[in-house]
């Protein structure tokens, strides 16, 4: 009898080796990985999550970005002042105004312009209208997530009145491309100051009804207390900005910290929370609906007469330098880097989107959670892709 | 008493009766729930197919029907086409046993033939729904698992989870009626509740509300609809099926639906029972027809409410779901069913009132 040759002796030990760790596969339950995204109900769009599910478990995500960039950056390299507005206004689709202003704002203080007083308060107005109706997509699309549809019908509902005002005023409901260097485009339509009271009221009672018949329901607020606990120095340290960092207890806001346009003629309060969790970011968005009908009830009763449009020249030509402006948009704190060397072109433009600095929390934020927890989280974040990627 | 050719005639005449208003039914509680939550929701609903919308989901049921058969890759072939027939076929039998209305005679020749408008009235009676659902849970869970996809699977591990949980609560909340009644057969439940004696109205309030409660889970309704939350699993335990396929998981949830309400209504709320429409031997027609519609009509009642309810509330955590079922629902039932055990030893041995609450 020869020996058994030293491959087979190899190959033997190595299928015993096989076959105890087949054992040892079958006996542990290995974790899923499960994708979710790019395509998903919930995820407002493009947003990818690469996720490590044991079961209904959630152990890490992985968030992969980038899926909705459109290099508006660098768009803007290539494209005059007045046409970056358009450009811009796409970066979060919801409040498209808001996205408009610390740019226009930027440029302006680049040329030492200052818009007439009259046209600070419409601008003023459209962007807590855009901010109104940004939050009353989250109000109602929050509900959603957590599988309450109703709700989102009834918002939307006015939602489309407050578009129907921006639209009266615009002429576009998402984009509509209406601040010029040194002003606004047009006047306040005739009827507008009524309307916008009328509709103000309308925004009142349907928050007063998302709040007693959405944030008072009890598993709403079983879904939400004590999930996405964000503490403060977290927060921060992602700097994360917006609602979702007042609700984690520090009151930041740049309307009232470093006052652009009328935000310092007007009284509002600073929405705040302690409770860092998704109950309180979507509290304090519902709380911060309330105040913006405040500013644009004073800035109506405030409105003063007089020209919408400052000494431009024609061409719009930016002497050589550099600002950085910012804004308080409905998502958090949005700004823009402007270099200019001169010319009727920027060199660069650095956008800060409030979104991009949310979701970075959440590889942090989603480690051992309940799948469904998920998507409360994320609802909570409010992200709109569109401002996470550019 | 013999059966002859007869009986057994009218038996395949009343069972196809059953089918077919089964699945009208069925048919129009699509349309009304999509109806009523449009109005909840302000919206319109469906208003193109016919007047009034009233022929949808005929139109959707064809257009699914014309879809093309798909197996996705990865899918256990024979379990995937098989499991669309597994959730439909419990759901259909399990309406059988329920007396939709009163039983009645006619004599032809010189025999007198009973004609029971019901599928079978089987001596195990009630026990058939709860191993009908029992089975039903075989069809969700081989759906999810024969998918090949992790949300599927997801959605069928849910599935499997909640639905046998919460079968244990509703059986709890079945067996006080089956306590104080002493039967299960069904048409004696029935009976039983004659005279406004209904249930849900006296002692057994707390089962059938719990009874209202686990049906909602079983049937995996708002906001107990883990198992298909849209907005976290995409579709769950149905995300890979299309077409035909599709349409019986569709169709078996509404049947299923139906089913609870049509079971709450016979065990709870008295069945056919109503004005003019006594329990005897040989009620006239018209009382046969009454009958019938108060059975249908409570049974829209309870439909409405799951359709209310379903307009209304958000979803349910998963744990939150359990621990609601297993803390709250099998302890009140439990603790429930010992105190009316108590209850009928001490009639029997005359501590309590005889007739009192009964």
């Amino acid at each position: 009898m020869s020996p058994t040759p030293p491959v087979l002796a190899a190959q033997a030990r190595a299928s015993a080796h096989l076959a105890d760790a087949r054992m040892a596969i079958e006996l542990e339950t290995p974790e899923m990985t499960l994708n979710i995204g790019p395509q998903h109900p919930s995820t407002h769009g493009v947003f990818r999550i690469v996720a490590e599910v044991d079961g209904e478990k959630l152990l890490k995500a992985d968030p992969v970005l980038g899926y909705m960039h459109r290099g508006y950056e660098k768009l803007a390299e290539v494209r005059t002042y007045p046409q970056i507005t358009t450009l811009v206004n796409r970066i979060d689709w919801l409040s498209g105004y808001c996205n408009e202003i610390p740019f226009i704002l930027g440029v302006e203080r680049l040329m030492g312009i200052e818009a007439p007083p009259r046209a600070q308060y419409i601008r003023t107005i459209l962007s807590e209208l855009a901010r109104i109706s940004t939050f009353l997509v989250f109000l109602g699309s929050y509900g959603i997530e957590l599988g309450a549809l109703t709700p989102f019908f009834h918002t939307m509902r006015d939602r489309e009145k407050v578009l129907d005002l921006i639209e009266g005023v615009t002429g576009g409901r998402f984009h509509p491309n209406f601040n010029r260097v040194g002003g606004v485009k047009d006047d306040l339509p005739a009827g507008f100051i009524d309307a916008t009271r009328q509709v103000m009221n309308t925004v009142e009672d349907i928050c007063k009804d998302v709040e007693t018949l959405l944030f008072g329901n009890d598993i709403f607020q079983q879904r939400t207390t004590g999930v996405g606990l964000i503490p403060l120095e977290k927060g921060l340290a992602y700097g994360m900005s917006g609602a979702n960092i007042r609700a984690s207890g520090c009151a930041v806001d740049v309307r009232r910290d470093e006052p652009y346009l009328v935000y310092d003629d007007l009284e509002f309060d600073v929405v705040m929370d302690d409770r860092c969790d998704s109950y309180a970011r979507a509290w304090c968005r519902l709380q911060e609906t309330l105040q913006s009908v405040r500013i644009v009830r004073q800035c109506l009763d405030r409105l003063p007469a007089g020209k919408i449009m400052a000494k431009v020249p024609r061409i719009i030509q930016v002497p050589p330098g550099e600002v950085y402006t910012r804004a308080e948009n409905p998502l958090g704190e949005l700004g823009y880097h402007i270099i200019s060397r001169g010319g009727r072109i920027p060199y660069r433009v650095k956008v800060r989107t409030p979104s991009f600095s949310n979701v970075s929390v959440l590889p942090w934020l989603l480690k051992d959670v309940w799948m469904a927890d998920v998507i409360t989280i994320l609802g909570s974040l409010y992200f709109i892709l569109g401002d996470v990627d550019r | 008493m013999e059966k002859d050719w007869l009986d057994h005639g009218i038996t395949i005449l009343v069972v196809i009766l059953i089918f077919t208003v089964q699945m009208l039914i069925t048919t129009f509680l699509v349309l009304f729930e999509r109806k009523f939550v449009a109005w909840m929701q302000v919206r319109i609903g469906p208003n193109r197919a016919g007047p009034w919308g009233l022929f949808q989901t005929v139109a959707d049921a064809l257009k699914l029907m014309v879809k093309e058969i798909f197996v996705p890759r990865g899918a256990d072939r024979t379990i995937y086409m098989l499991a669309p027939f597994l959730t439909v076929f419990p759901a259909f039998m399990a309406f059988a046993i329920l007396p939709i209305g009163p039983s009645f005679e006619f004599v032809h020749g010189d025999k007198t033939h009973v004609v029971a408008i019901q599928g079978a009235n089987l001596n195990v009676g009630i026990l058939w729904l709860l191993a009908m659902s029992s089975v039903a849970v075989y069809g969700v869970m081989l759906a999810g698992w024969a998918s090949g996809s992790k949300y599927s699977l997801l959605g069928s591990v849910r599935a499997s989870a909640q639905v046998i949980s919460y079968e244990a609560a509703l059986s709890l909340s079945i067996l006080p009626v089956l306590l104080w009644t002493g039967t299960l057969d069904l048409q004696e439940i029935v009976a039983a509740q004659s005279g406004w004696n209904w249930y849900a109205f006296g002692l057994l309030l707390i089962p059938f509300v719990s009874f209202f409660i686990s049906g909602m889970a079983e049937t995996n309704r708002l906001p107990f609809d883990l198992v298909e939350a849209e907005s976290e699993l995409v579709a769950g335990f149905h995300t890979e099926y299309g077409g035909a396929r599709f349409m019986f998981f569709f169709l078996a949830e509404y049947i299923n639906i139906m089913t609870i309400s049509a079971v709450a209504v016979t065990l709870f709320l008295g069945g056919w029972n109503g004005p003019w429409v006594p329990v005897q031997a040989d009620p006239a027609g018209w009382q046969v027809a009454l009958g019938v519609l108060y059975f249908f009509l409570k049974t829209f009642v309870l439909l409405f409410l799951f359709i209310w309810i379903r307009a209304t509330l958000p979803r349910m955590r998963y744990d939150q779901l359990m621990s609601f079922g297993w803390k709250i629902l099998i302890p009140v039932n439990l603790v429930f069913l010992m105190v009316l055990a108590g209850l009928v030893v001490m009639q029997e041995v005359g501590a309590w009132p005889a007739g009192f609450f009964r």
